[in-house]
């Protein structure tokens, strides 16, 4: 019952054998994957929610009132350029560039902290005008909703910068090129996840 | 910044004072044992630190027993409440909580550690893999499940219990009308268990689908392996949509936003909404795991392969489909209109026809077959009449009109006991027996087993036979007490004699195992098959050695084992010294159990609204992610020499 080299799993039990690691980082970005598949359903059920309570401003400030076309776009437009710089740093890794691969992470680390500071200065200037949580079902949901996305972009800058430590102390790794690889997935899933909010919450909000 | 609510001890009711005292006295019991025998490090380093799925597996089992003694405490407490008109031996808010803990602990605490740990103990021997796909990530898992319950469990004696039903809806459970920490128990018990389900869903469809031994193609997979592949999809399209809502609850309840309240345009059905786009595809999560027992019970007790394989596969696929779009027949009566309650009857009563194509198979498993009737075998014939009956009431309850009249009474509560203690619960009945050699290298003894099954049986049919007559009668669910004079008086003192029956049914079981295992040397597996079964795992030695199979084995056909025995091949399947290499194993790690506790610390700080808490719960499970990321190898290797002794002396070299 040997493992036969032509067989497609003898690879894979091969590698367990072996403890080869490129199979097992392989694996770990296969199962980040179905993760995704979670956070996309996680994301849908907000977007639901949202849509319901689109609405329900109880006499409140509505999207028109709230939302500031420039600023929006801007926030847009810094994080699909992160999207951009993500791609970038992925690009350069491949090729084993460390110094580019720290300075692209950089890049789109801090746009992703611009991008979150933008949007925490837009949620003070809605509570300044009384546009809270509690206000309404419409805020609750925008708040909910948009304030999800924002965590979530928080996280992936904590995540890159712990990993930015690693790749500074180990170099480029195949178990740090898999963590890149994860992080840039998670990072440019969040960014098809702003073009739906830029576009039902924000365009459809405006328009 | 101080808690919103002061964790105080719950007090006022004798039952309540006596809960306190066992649990004082069975905690210093415990602390007691494990000094005294001098077992701490033991504890630790074979238990708590583990990420070997055969462990967790066992973790989940005896934490899933536990669970289902205080569910079934809960059951007896409102059988006694209701065993006569006009009692008062519990209160009506005692009553409130009690249903409430005993809906949300037999669902999230029993029936999902039950199937978690059949997935864990059996799937990656039936694949021929070494463990599951992340094997760290599991350890998380189950630490999530167990402080989940421990959080919502601990609610009984600090602070109170939840008291709005399993499902929780809003929004009776705003706070203007449901003050207090019980509801925030309920909230974040759920929501890190939660956690604990979709990393488990993930980590299960990776295994099946990357981790098989070559030449196990997906239509050569064991069926029960089928199973927790169908299961571990519903589980990660359904779980989210559960954190969605009772995020959502929690932000209503501590930040005053207004998603299911009355007023400020909030909308309470959207919470009913979410809350069954999980809830419905969570009765079939518990349920497909149950039906794959069954397809492997069968087979084996029948000494024949399954009937319509393929029609399995295939039920099985369109069960994981169309149980995300029957959610909405949980609130007929809600108004949704005609159209929506039409779609949702129809495609209620579709399902039934996989689940039919099931039963079929099954009962042309056994025709003209050699049957035994062994433990496993008993459980597994015990549940198609109970699921046949439990199957034609849903299709009764499917039926929108004819659920305007069935809606929230006994007639649906006995319907859903039906499908979840004669589906699930006997399925995993008959996986434990079935697998309890292959977990812990000895079986239970048949005669008391079989005790416990006609007890469980009889006590089963008397508890809920009645309720659906009660239902027909009028009598709706979660009330506490009912006048004399109603008719329904005589029908509730016999289920709750039965209710009586089903306990003593579960105490048989408990005496079956501690038996068992004071006769172990008397009841031990040493063959490795001791049912003459079919798949991978019992080409093993039971229990199966800490790193699986010395050498992975390739497989040819459905039913390897069962083959391979038939032509008399056994003593080639074992593992040639000179194919031993060295196996590549990953490290034990405490930072799962550390992990878990700071999410526990996060959930206490919810619950009382005590902020700096969560934040400081949040930081620790921050420092811990980080401290995993800085990890370069979380493996070892076991040395080619050292298999081959433990081979030797498992005597299979």
């Amino acid at each position: 019952m040997a493992v036969t080299k032509e067989d497609a799993w003898g690879v894979q039990a091969r590698s367990q054998t072996t403890g080869s690691t490129h199979d097992e980082n392989e694996l770990r970005v296969a199962g980040f994957w179905v993760f995704l598949a979670t956070d996309m359903i996680l994301f849908a059920c907000l977007f639901a929610t949202y849509i319901v309570l689109r609405g329900n401003t109880d006499g409140g400030p509505g999207p028109r009132q709230l939302f500031d076309v420039t600023g929006f776009t801007e926030e847009t437009f810094i994080l699909l350029t992160s999207s951009f710089t993500c791609g970038l740093a992925t690009h350069v890794m491949h090729e084993g560039r460390r110094r580019a691969l720290v300075l692209w992470l950089s890049v789109t680390a801090l746009l992703g902290l611009l991008f979150v500071g933008l949007e925490v200065s837009e949620f003070v200037r809605d509570v300044s005008v009384s546009a809270t949580i509690s206000r309404s079902g419409f805020l609750s949901g925008f708040f909910t909703l948009v304030g999800t996305h924002g965590c979530h972009v928080s996280l992936g800058i904590l995540w890159m910068g712990s990993i930015l430590f690693q790749v500074m102390r180990q170099g480029i790794t195949p178990a740090i090129a898999r963590k890149l690889t994860i992080v840039g997935l998670y990072w440019h899933f969040l960014d098809v996840v702003w073009v739906f909010l830029f576009t039902v919450v924000y365009l459809m909000g405006v328009m | 910044m101080l808690p919103h609510y002061w964790p105080t001890l719950v007090t006022g009711d004798p039952l309540i004072y006596g809960a306190d005292a066992s649990i004082g006295l069975v905690s210093i019991a415990i602390v007691f044992v494990l000094t005294y025998y001098k077992k701490w490090g033991w504890l630790w380093r074979e238990w708590l630190t583990t990420v070997d799925h055969k462990k967790i597996g066992i973790l989940y089992l005896i934490a899933a027993l536990l669970m289902l003694f205080r569910g079934g405490v809960d059951a007896l407490l409102m059988r006694t409440q209701l065993s006569r008109p006009n009692l008062h031996f519990l209160a009506a808010d005692h009553y409130d909580q009690i249903f409430t803990t005993h809906g949300t602990i037999m669902i999230l605490f029993v029936a999902m550690p039950l199937i978690f740990a059949m997935f864990n103990i059996v799937v990656p021997l039936q694949i021929g893999a070494r463990d599951v796909a992340y094997p760290y990530l599991n350890a998380i898992s189950f630490w999530m499940f167990f402080f989940g319950a421990l959080l919502l469990n601990i609610s009984f004696v600090i602070g109170g219990s939840p008291d709005a039903g399993w499902v929780s809806y809003a929004p009776l459970t705003e706070n203007q009308f449901d003050h207090g920490p019980g509801e925030n128990f309920y909230i974040m018990a759920l929501q890190i268990t939660g956690i604990g389900s979709m990393a488990t869903g993930i980590n299960f469809i990776i295994t099946i689908l990357r981790m098989r031994a070559p030449g196990m193609t997906l239509m050569r997979m064991p069926l029960f392996t089928w199973s927790a592949l169908a299961a571990s999809i519903v589980v990660i399209y359904a779980f989210p949509a559960l954190t969605v809502a009772l995020g959502l609850l929690l932000i209503d309840r501590v930040a005053g936003a207004h998603f299911f309240s009355m007023d400020h345009g909030g909308n309470p059905m959207m919470y009913a909404n979410l809350f069954w786009i999980w809830g419905h595809p969570e009765v079939y999560i518990v349920i497909l795991p149950a039906f794959g027992v069954l397809n492997e019970v069968f087979p084996a007790f029948s000494g024949k392969r399954i009937f319509g394989y393929s029609t399995m596969v295939a039920s099985f696929m369109a069960i994981t489909i169309l149980s995300f779009l029957l959610w909405a027949h949980h609130f007929f009566t809600m108004g949704a209109g005609p159209g929506v309650n039409a779609f949702f009857a129809l495609a209620s009563m579709a399902i039934g026809i996989p689940t039919g194509v099931k039963v079929f198979n099954w009962m042309f498993t056994m025709y003209r077959g050699r049957v035994r009737m062994p433990m496993p075998m008993r459980w597994a014939v015990g549940f198609i009449p109970n699921f046949v009956v439990g199957g034609a009431t849903g299709v009764m309850l499917a039926t929108a009109p004819g659920d305007y009249q069935y809606h929230n009474s006994y007639f649906l509560i006995a319907h859903f006991h039906q499908v979840l203690i004669g589906g699930t619960i006997y399925g995993m009945f008959a996986g434990m027996y079935f697998w309890w050699p292959k977990m812990f290298g000895f079986l239970l003894e048949e005669r008391i087993g079989r005790l416990a099954f006609w007890l469980w049986n009889v006590g089963f049919y008397v508890t809920f036979f009645p309720q659906y007559l009660l239902g027909l009668m009028g009598m709706t669910r979660r009330i506490y007490t009912y006048p004399a004079g109603m008719g329904w008086s005589s029908l509730n003192l016999l289920s709750t004699v039965g209710a009586v029956i089903m306990g003593l049914g579960f105490l048989f079981i408990v005496w079956n195992i501690l038996y068992s295992v004071m006769h172990r040397s008397e009841l031990r597996d040493v063959t490795g098959d001791p049912w003459n079964a079919r798949s991978l795992e019992w080409s093993l030695p039971s229990p199966a050695p800490h790193y699986n199979f010395a050498v992975i084995p390739t497989i040819t056909r459905r039913d390897e084992w069962w083959e391979i025995k038939k032509y008399g091949r056994t003593e080639d399947y074992r593992p040639q010294p000179g194919e031993i290499q060295d196996i590549h194993m990953p490290n034990n790690s405490g930072r799962p159990f550390l992990f878990s506790v700071a999410f526990f610390v996060v959930g206490l700080g919810f619950v009382f609204e005590w902020y700096a808490v969560v934040i400081l719960g949040f930081a620790g499970v921050l420092a811990i992610m980080l401290h995993r990321s800085q990890e370069v190898d979380d493996g070892h290797q076991i040395p080619a020499d050292e298999i081959r002794h433990e081979e030797i002396a498992l005597g299979r070299l």
